[in-house]
């Protein structure tokens, strides 16, 4: 008698791995530095803090997301 | 011995006491212990900077503790944010942190390199060479200025010698082109060692056996140093490179010894801005809210810092 093997789909959904996610929030966090120091436009610079800070924000929740 | 020793402090360790001490769990032992340390932060770390965000807020100024405050929501965010000079400064900032990392990872790298070469005293050259690091930013500042001298000062009588000008109008930081290379010679002369020293510890870190692999397949220096010895280095510089860029954002002390911000607003990094918003202008709540979009500019770089360190921990 074979007994077939079923494997267990991951419920964490795969887009969501730390990974990917953690790079994403790295890339927004350096874009938002980026856009604090350049010195091209003003209207960069003034939405600098709010990437910045979503990108903090993403970084630190993600962070407890499973590999 | 040493058996004997507990018992005796067993021993006189009063029996209320010990009765006390013997209820406690090992974790409950353990917050006692680490307890004080966590109080002391939270007083001089976590307190503060909620305290600071809280005034980020508001309109409230040190110097007038009196007066009734009020809530202004984003008003000095928005403010920060649309303001040119602030800009300006962060601008200032960004010169400053990009010439000092290229400065100070270049040379640096080229003297953990050559360290590495083991060669006969380099370990006198490396205590040498780390001693700028060892110095106060006080007393570095303080002597470069004498440095500075455009009368009496080393340096300008060594560039006057070499280049033939007059040392007289070698004036490092009065001038107002001179006077940001002034603190990014500064800068880089205190630093480099430190990166030097994180360089090398990438460098000891390469197995030696890849080079012997590498003198088998008949690779050239050249081709070793950029195939072996530079990808394997690379998370060394880039933690080094990002440490610094975290110091040299908040870079205030050499600032404030050399030029103080000047002349003019040549030199007025962010930190010097924030200086003189709280405790000359003593708009404590706007610098509050500057303080906060410095804070996390800091902590998104310690982030990646952090994800740049457990990469060379799993390597």
């Amino acid at each position: 008698m074979s007994r077939s093997v079923i494997s267990k789909r991951p419920s964490w959904p795969r887009w969501a791995r730390r990974g990917l996610m953690e790079n994403i929030a790295t890339a927004l966090i350096a874009i938002g530095f980026l856009m604090l120091f350049q010195p091209f436009a003003l209207s960069l610079y003034t939405y600098s803090f709010i990437t910045m800070l979503a990108g903090t924000v993403m970084f630190i929740i993600v962070s407890k997301f499973p590999e | 011995m040493l058996n004997r020793t507990a018992e005796n402090v067993a021993r006189a360790t009063p029996e209320p006491l010990a009765r006390k001490v013997r209820g406690i769990s090992d974790k409950g032992l353990a917050w006692l212990f680490i307890s004080p340390t966590i109080l002391l932060l939270l007083a001089i770390n976590i307190f503060p900077l909620f305290w600071a965000i809280y005034l980020s807020f508001t309109n409230f100024r040190a110097n007038r503790p009196n007066e009734v405050v009020k809530n202004l929501g984003f008003a000095n965010y928005q403010r920060i944010l649309g303001d040119q000079d602030i800009w300006i400064a962060m601008q200032t900032t960004a010169h400053f942190v990009f010439w000092t990392i290229l400065l100070q990872t270049l040379i640096g790298f080229t003297l953990a390199w050559l360290i590495d070469r083991k060669f006969r005293g380099h370990a006198f050259w490396t205590t040498l060479i780390l001693v700028p690091m060892m110095l106060s930013p006080a007393v570095v500042g303080n002597f470069w200025r004498f440095l500075y001298e455009p009368q009496i000062g080393l340096f300008s009588y060594v560039i006057s010698f070499v280049s033939g000008i007059p040392p007289t109008s070698i004036q490092m930081l009065s001038n107002v082109s001179l006077a940001p290379w002034s603190i990014i010679i500064v800068d880089t002369w205190m630093w480099t060692p430190y990166v030097m020293l994180i360089c090398l510890a990438g460098l000891r870190s390469i197995p030696e056996y890849i080079y012997e692999a590498a003198e088998v397949d008949r690779a050239s220096n050249w081709r070793q140093f950029w195939s072996i010895t530079l990808p394997m280095a690379l998370p060394f510089i880039m933690l080094a490179v990002l440490f610094r860029g975290i110091e040299n954002f908040k870079m205030f002390d050499m600032v404030n010894l050399l030029t103080g911000g000047g002349p003019g607003s040549t030199t007025e990094v962010a930190s010097i801005t924030l200086k003189r918003q709280a405790f000359e202008s003593w708009r404590t709540g706007y610098s509050s809210a500057f303080a906060i979009i410095l804070f996390v500019a800091v902590f998104g770089l310690a982030n990646i810092y952090v994800k740049a360190l457990n990469k060379v921990k799993q390597r």
